[in-house]
């Protein structure tokens, strides 16, 4: 089954010199197990393909159900130094909520995860 | 132990923030901290370039207008204020409070507590001699590179001396560089004992600040669950903490405000600007964000336990400020029909017209506001049929007057360019020094913060 993040998870995201931080944060907390075993690192950095030009790492906070993204390389040099409109990184949260994540119907079917029909 | 709650408001997430908000703090019900932030690594750039304008200036101004708006509250309820409102000039922002004062007939009943010893620059070259290299954290490049550049080099100072500064009395605190963080944990240690090694306590009392520090975003500002119902934006209520000597405390805002305070509104604020959750730095403990439970115990109120934390580190994070050239950004708006492919022709056309008179910089950055400008090539087409696109181009260049001369190159575009084009009315842009930011870190011992009370 096809579960955009949106309809899953909420988030917020902030900067740290050049790097920007998505914290994604599940909408029901038996939501968070799917989070935590389809929104890999891996996943993340092919989203945002092209949009940054370092690593992605992945931190785990169980105990809030939510997942923290550093995606290094992300504000065009940051704080002052950036052309950016978001030159510190506060709207990278709603583009993380537009990945689209094949799940397993089966795993999809006992969260009872909402489906997604639109284009990714 | 006791069971006295302490309660610490939080006025303000930053130096532009509500200016309504520390008033409505101390009014809207019991409080016995307010604490301001107004320090962001943005604003101490801009600080800096201030105070070289004017030797008095360099701390955050709206202060001044925000003490005098709760001063009643101060002097006759007893309210104490914690900011860090000095910016790069504390001794001048105490200046002008106490003039303030002074104009009111307050100040002989006004006691204030300025922290400094946070600011570096006088001592940078006996430290660099001193072998403290100051590497930047996420390049490593050593200061030395940029040494003949910096304007600002401040160490992120904790708790100690804003408590300090308490129990001698002091009815407001003013430091220049703390962490955000400390000004919420200070008065809570002060008014426990919380000891040096109470690590679960203070690294609670650091949450409590990471929570609050950004004002209403805590409490239904900038949320982005439910966001169409969240009561009353209009009137909302800027953050409580309700702590306890344990290290427990709440999240709340005062009754009949607008805003939430739930457990998803809190989530979203403890994640903003998180590194590593587990690892949360600070001067006084390493707090772990993922100790942290959260229970929404009542409408708009969260209670927040079993935080852990583990023994400080024996290093101070530096901030420094330098001077790393120049830069403009300016944009024109372009009308349906073919909004996009105009914007994205004047940008070929503008390019063009700045390689042939041969300028040359660093970087050079087009975005399409209202197409791609902040999602990227995740937006899809559905720019393609925007009623209106901005061209937003900006550039950077260690040469001044390349860039001075690429702020005259836009606005003749509105009649020898692509058609549709309007939104020029501000002119040509700005140029700007950009000033800089490079973090490092230091040994505690060579940091000695100083505490002045003044009267």
């Amino acid at each position: 089954m096809r579960v955009r993040l949106l309809d899953i998870a909420h988030a917020r995201s902030g900067d740290k010199g050049d790097t920007a931080n998505v914290g994604v944060i599940a909408l029901k907390p038996e939501w968070y197990g799917v989070l935590e075993r389809f929104l890999t690192q891996e996943r993340v950095a092919e989203h945002f393909r092209g949009m940054i030009s370092g690593k992605v790492e992945r931190f785990a906070l169980p105990n809030l159900g939510a997942l923290n993204f550093l995606l290094h390389g992300a504000l065009d040099g940051g704080g002052t130094l950036s052309l950016k409109t978001d030159a510190q990184g506060k709207v990278y949260s709603t583009a993380l909520l537009r990945l689209v994540l094949d799940v397993p119907d089966a795993d999809a079917r006992g969260a009872n995860l909402p489906g997604f029909a639109g284009d990714a | 132990m006791t069971n006295r709650v302490v309660r610490v408001a939080s006025g303000q997430g930053f130096w532009g923030d509500w200016l309504e908000a520390p008033r409505r703090q101390v009014e809207g019900g019991p409080v016995d901290y307010l604490m301001l932030d107004y320090l962001a690594e943005v604003t101490m750039s801009i600080l800096q370039k201030q105070k070289e304008r004017d030797p008095k200036m360099g701390y955050a101004r709206d202060f001044v207008g925000a003490v005098e708006s709760v001063l009643p509250a101060v002097l006759t309820q007893g309210v104490r204020v914690i900011a860090n409102a000095g910016g790069v000039n504390p001794v001048a922002c105490a200046d002008a409070i106490l003039a303030m004062a002074a104009a009111k007939g307050a100040q002989s009943k006004l006691t204030l507590g300025v922290v400094t010893g946070d600011d570096l620059l006088p001592r940078l070259d006996e430290l660099l001699a001193g072998g403290h290299a100051l590497n930047n954290m996420d390049t490593g490049s050593p200061l030395a590179s940029v040494r003949d550049r910096v304007i600002a080099a401040n160490a992120y100072i904790g708790s100690v001396p804003i408590i300090d500064a308490l129990a001698r009395g002091a009815q407001i605190v003013i430091t220049g560089r703390s962490t955000d963080t400390a000004l919420t944990m200070a008065p809570l240690r002060h008014e426990f004992g919380w000891k040096a090694d109470a690590w679960n306590q203070l690294a609670a009392g650091i949450i409590a600040g990471h929570i609050i520090e950004c004002g209403a975003q805590c409490s239904g500002g900038n949320c982005l669950v439910d966001w169409r119902n969240i009561p009353d934006l209009a009137d909302v209520g800027y953050p409580i903490v309700e702590a306890n000597a344990d290290g427990t405390f709440v999240i709340t805002k005062h009754p009949g405000t607008g805003g939430r305070v739930s457990v998803a509104s809190v989530t979203e604020q403890l994640v903003y600007e998180m590194g590593d959750p587990r690892t949360y730095i600070t001067p006084d403990v390493v707090a772990d964000f993922t100790s942290i439970r959260l229970t929404q115990e009542g409408p708009d109120r969260v209670r927040v336990h079993g935080i852990t934390g583990a023994p400080a580190t024996d290093k101070l994070k530096v901030s420094v400020a330098y001077r790393d050239g120049w830069k403009a950004v300016g944009s024109l708006v372009y009308a349906w029909p073919d909004a996009l492919e105009k914007a994205q022709a004047a940008d070929r056309v503008l390019r063009a017209r700045l390689e042939r008179i041969g300028l040359r910089f660093d970087q050079i950055l087009t975005e399409f506001v209202g197409a791609s400008a902040t999602h990227g090539p995740l937006a899809g087409d559905a720019g393609k049929h925007a009623p209106e696109v901005e061209m937003r181009i900006g550039v950077r260049s260690s040469n001044r007057q390349m860039v001075e001369r690429f702020t005259r190159e836009i606005v003749p575009l509105v009649l020898n360019g692509p058609p549709s084009v309007t939104g020029f009315a501000g002119g040509r842009p700005k140029v700007e020094e950009i000033v800089a930011y490079w973090p490092a870190l230091i040994d505690k011992t060579v940091v000695t913060p100083v505490v002045e009370i003044r009267q």
